[in-house]
């Protein structure tokens, strides 16, 4: 019985959200939202300004708890858990501004995003075990391959503030691969980047898909979102409008309504 | 009951203390976001000033008093020009440490000017003290409760009615926002900075019939016309006057009740509490909660 | 810097320590670089949350002062060998220190630096009037010396040989925290707290071990000192103090080790240098503390580093 459910969350969703309403003071930010995020897969979420996309952005990565409704990862309920403890079950994230350890170097940006992956705590670092210089080890190695993948490792040893802004986007999306994330959420990544960095940046999305991590994007470049979207969600005013394939949303009635205001009616 | 009462006129008096040094705190707090460690010592220079003008030049009370106030205020220009302004990087940390630098510089001022010996003081007025269902309520509590509330009313008129008032408000709300529609935020801070102190001085007038007032006075009263501030709401012109009262009369019940030792410790019990419980005070709202 | 160059300066350092024990026969001399490991202790301790984590706390000569006190009560009123009352003098710190730091350490900014200052001087009142155990505002006579066995630290030699090696001990520990994986977790605290949680750091856990670790230093030291002068009040374990410690880490030079060093050897200097002012002191102290932040708000070590580099750079061009 658990087996069986087991396996059909695996094969069908990673992340389910279910009947979905979150409120701030008496406004509605979230009404009755679901949808689900299959494994491997890229979603967009997309929808005009106030349409809730943070929001959710922030319920499924535990900044605050819904009030209704259920969010489950890996068929298993996150609703009350605490921010770093979905990031050890495995949601990452990044943010729209770009936050970064200012004061640290790109490698150690790269070494606290492995903070999950690793062990070592307060007593063990002053003692300094075999093991924990091991674990210290393997943990550059790792820091190394992702910038290496994000195309960083000639500045591993800069100050992050002094990166340009489109590689400090890199290199917030390699911190947030270092955790190894089953699911990957990404919170305008092409904001700020101009079309060239916006291309490479959508082949470096794919291939995190092809490592086998699911993605959820939220995007106003439609351009990028509709072509490596398998899947989109829109939302306005707090509520799912439409889901499905790009090329269906597109021409979507209500969903050009919510864009360019209603035509008919 | 009698008791009582004693305890709560001296609570109030003291209060009435807390309150004025506490809007000083809150008032520098809504306009610059600096919690001024100083802030006691201006209230030290503030009753040590008065103490020399009138008792010892024999000056009349009303130009020794208009006299301290505008000096200390001054004072307090001098501060946010030489000290606060030309900070090259404002954090919280550098500035706490500024702010404590100058009370160490102001209290050894305090000391090279009037050395360590402490002074008192005439009364304002010699009326005997006025005997209420028999605790005796001193003349001195009267004028201090008196001042307190007309400078209460005056500064609520100020920030409601003039122009000068509003633009500050608007200050404490946004700075930028207020510079952008060209209200002139450097000279409003450094208003902020003199109303600040010129309270603080005139806290340090009233008291000092009542007290002995010596280079040292300072520390300890601005930390709990700090813990006042906290209390009511820091930011808030009827939060800091609320915090002041309810320090002065839990206080006063405090060391009727429990023990005089312990009455400084009332202070800073109350201050975790409101830190722990509601951190923007008993009447700040939410929104001015800022962390 | 390098394993290599970090070996170098340890090895400098306690040549430094031998050097200095063994060459000075001053007692006054010995006493004041006692001092300064017994400052440079609590520096650390505050740098620790301070300078790393970004928690300040205006209020660490508490732990401090349960430190010392917790030993005074135990040595010489319960007749507790020293070695026994060490370890119950740091966990009594730590232990109040987790206490408080659960709800304090939800605060930030200045809230957090009056919260930390508001125990604090609940702390030192505790001291002052409790005078059936603490002996009160006139202080707490007759802690005995040191003895560990056979070895009894009764000269100023031998203290200052035990303070500077815990001293060094304290350094190594604080250097291997910062440069492993909670070190940095604790940095990235300081950057941002939002993004640190972000990447999967449990920031509440990690602030309140921080300044529990920091506790428990600070109170290391206030067993040294009590071991050393005999005699202790609650004067010492004020507000003035707590601002002395934020000072000697600040001025020294945020999150940098040896800056603490530096900062403590000033400020216990500085007092007496300023000796030569009298009434003038106090004045001259205030206005050095202000000059400093106005113009090096980075510390001094730093500060005066970053001008060698503007000079150097002008000299380039």
């Amino acid at each position: 019985m658990n087996a069986t459910a087991k396996t059909m969350t695996d094969n069908a969703a990673l992340l389910e959200i279910k009947g979905v309403d979150k409120k701030f003071g008496g406004v509605n930010a979230l009404r009755d939202i679901g949808f689900c995020l299959n494994q491997g897969s890229i979603t967009g979420l997309i929808g005009p300004n106030g349409a809730g996309k943070t929001t959710l952005f922030n319920l499924i990565t535990g900044v605050f708890p819904a009030d209704r409704g259920e969010i489950r990862f890996k068929g298993r309920p996150v609703n009350r858990c605490r921010v770093h403890e979905l990031v050890r079950l495995g949601i990452a994230r990044t943010f729209q501004n770009v936050e970064l350890f200012e004061n640290m170097t790109v490698l150690e940006n790269i070494l606290v995003g492995l903070h999950t992956r690793t062990k070592c705590g307060m007593l063990e670092s002053m003692l300094r075990f075999p093991r924990t210089i091991r674990e210290e080890k393997k943990a550059m190695t790792r820091a190394t391959e992702l910038l290496e993948f994000v195309g960083l490792q000639k500045y591993m040893h800069q100050r992050s503030s002094d990166l340009p802004f489109g590689w400090q986007r890199l290199l917030e999306l390699a911190r947030a691969l270092a955790a190894e994330p089953g699911l990957l959420l990404l919170d305008e990544p092409a904001a700020g980047l101009n079309m060239s960095e916006t291309r490479e940046l959508g082949e470096l999305i794919k291939q995190i898909k092809d490592q086998g991590i699911t993605i959820l994007l939220v995007e106003h470049d439609m351009s990028l979102t509709m072509s490596i979207s398998e899947k989109i969600v829109v939302l306005d005013q707090g509520k799912k409008i439409a889901e499905g394939p790009p090329r269906t949303v597109q021409s979507d009635e209500t969903v050009m309504a919510a864009y360019l205001g209603k035509a008919k009616k | 009951m009698q008791e009582i009462l004693q305890y709560l006129f001296s609570g109030i008096t003291n209060g009435a203390i807390y309150a004025v040094i506490a809007v000083g705190f809150s008032m520098l707090y809504s306009s610059t976001e600096l919690i001024n460690f100083a802030h006691g010592e201006f209230v030290m220079l503030g009753a040590l000033s008065m103490v020399t003008l009138a008792a010892g030049f024999g000056w009349p009370l009303v130009p020794a008093f208009v006299l301290t106030v505008a000096a200390v205020g001054m004072a307090g220009l001098l501060f946010e020009r030489l000290a606060i302004r030309p900070v090259r990087q404002p954090d919280h940390i550098v500035l706490i440490i500024i702010t404590v630098g100058a009370s160490i510089f102001l209290r050894g001022l305090g000391m090279l000017i009037w050395g360590k010996d402490a002074y008192s003081m005439q009364p304002f007025s010699d009326h005997p003290p006025i005997d209420v269902a028999g605790a005796k309520l001193l003349a001195q509590s009267i004028w201090i409760l008196v001042i307190v509330m007309a400078l209460t009313a005056g500064l609520h008129l100020f920030y409601r009615r003039t122009l000068t008032g509003k633009a500050m408000s608007a200050c404490a709300v946004s700075k930028k926002a207020a510079w952008i529609v060209g209200i002139p935020t450097k000279w409003m801070v450094l208003l902020a900075f003199a109303l600040a102190t010129a309270m603080g001085a005139v806290a340090g007038a009233i008291i000092a019939p009542v007290t002995m007032s010596s280079y040292d006075m300072g520390t300890v009263l601005g930390l709990k016309g700090f813990c006042a501030a906290m209390l009511g709401g820091l930011g808030s012109l009827w939060g800091a006057i609320l915090g002041g009262f309810l320090l002065g009369i839990l206080e006063a019940l405090g060391v009727g009740f429990v023990s005089s030792g312990l009455k400084d410790a009332t202070a800073f019990v109350l201050l975790l509490l409101v830190l722990y419980v509601r951190p923007q005070g008993i009447i700040g709202s939410a929104e001015v909660k800022r962390f | 810097m390098g394993d290599r160059s970090q070996k170098i300066i340890y090895a400098v350092f306690v040549l430094a320590v031998i050097l200095l024990g063994w060459g000075i026969d001053n007692a006054y001399y010995l006493q004041m670089l006692i001092f300064i490991g017994i400052n440079t202790l609590l520096a650390l301790s505050l740098n620790m949350l301070m300078g790393y984590a970004g928690q300040i706390s205006l209020g660490h000569a508490a732990f401090y002062g349960i430190g010392a006190y917790v030993t005074a009560i135990l040595t010489a009123t319960y007749q507790v060998p020293p070695l026994l009352s060490l370890p119950a003098a740091v966990c009594m710190a730590m232990f109040v220190a987790w206490i408080v730091g659960i709800p304090t350490l939800r605060l930030s900014g200045y809230y957090l630096g009056m919260g930390t200052l508001g125990f604090g001087m609940i702390v030192h009142i505790v001291f002052r009037e409790w005078s059936s155990v603490t002996g009160g505002a006139s202080g707490f006579v007759g802690i005995p010396p040191l003895t560990a066995g056979p070895l009894t630290f009764d000269s100023e030699r031998h203290y200052f040989f035990l303070v500077w090696t815990v001293v060094l001990l304290a350094i190594i520990m604080c250097r291997r925290i910062i440069d492993s994986r909670v070190g940095r977790a604790l940095r990235a605290i300081h950057d941002g707290e939002k993004a640190a949680a972000a990447v999967g750091v449990d920031t509440k856990k990690l602030k309140l071990q921080v300044f529990v670790l920091s506790a428990g230093m600070a109170a290391l030291a206030g067993f040294l000192y009590a071991h050393l002068i005999y005699f202790i009040s609650p004067g010492t374990f004020g507000f003035v103090t707590s601002i002395r410690i934020v000072t000697m880490v600040v001025i020294g030079g945020m999150a940098s080790i040896w800056g603490s060093l530096f900062g403590a050897s000033l400020l216990t200097l500085l007092p007496e240098w300023l000796h030569a002012f009298s009434e003038f002191e106090m004045v001259v102290y205030g206005l050095i503390l202000m000059t400093v932040m106005i113009f090096l708000p980075r510390g001094l070590t730093r500060g005066l580093l970053d001008i060698y580099e503007r000079y150097r750079k002008n000299n380039d061009r």
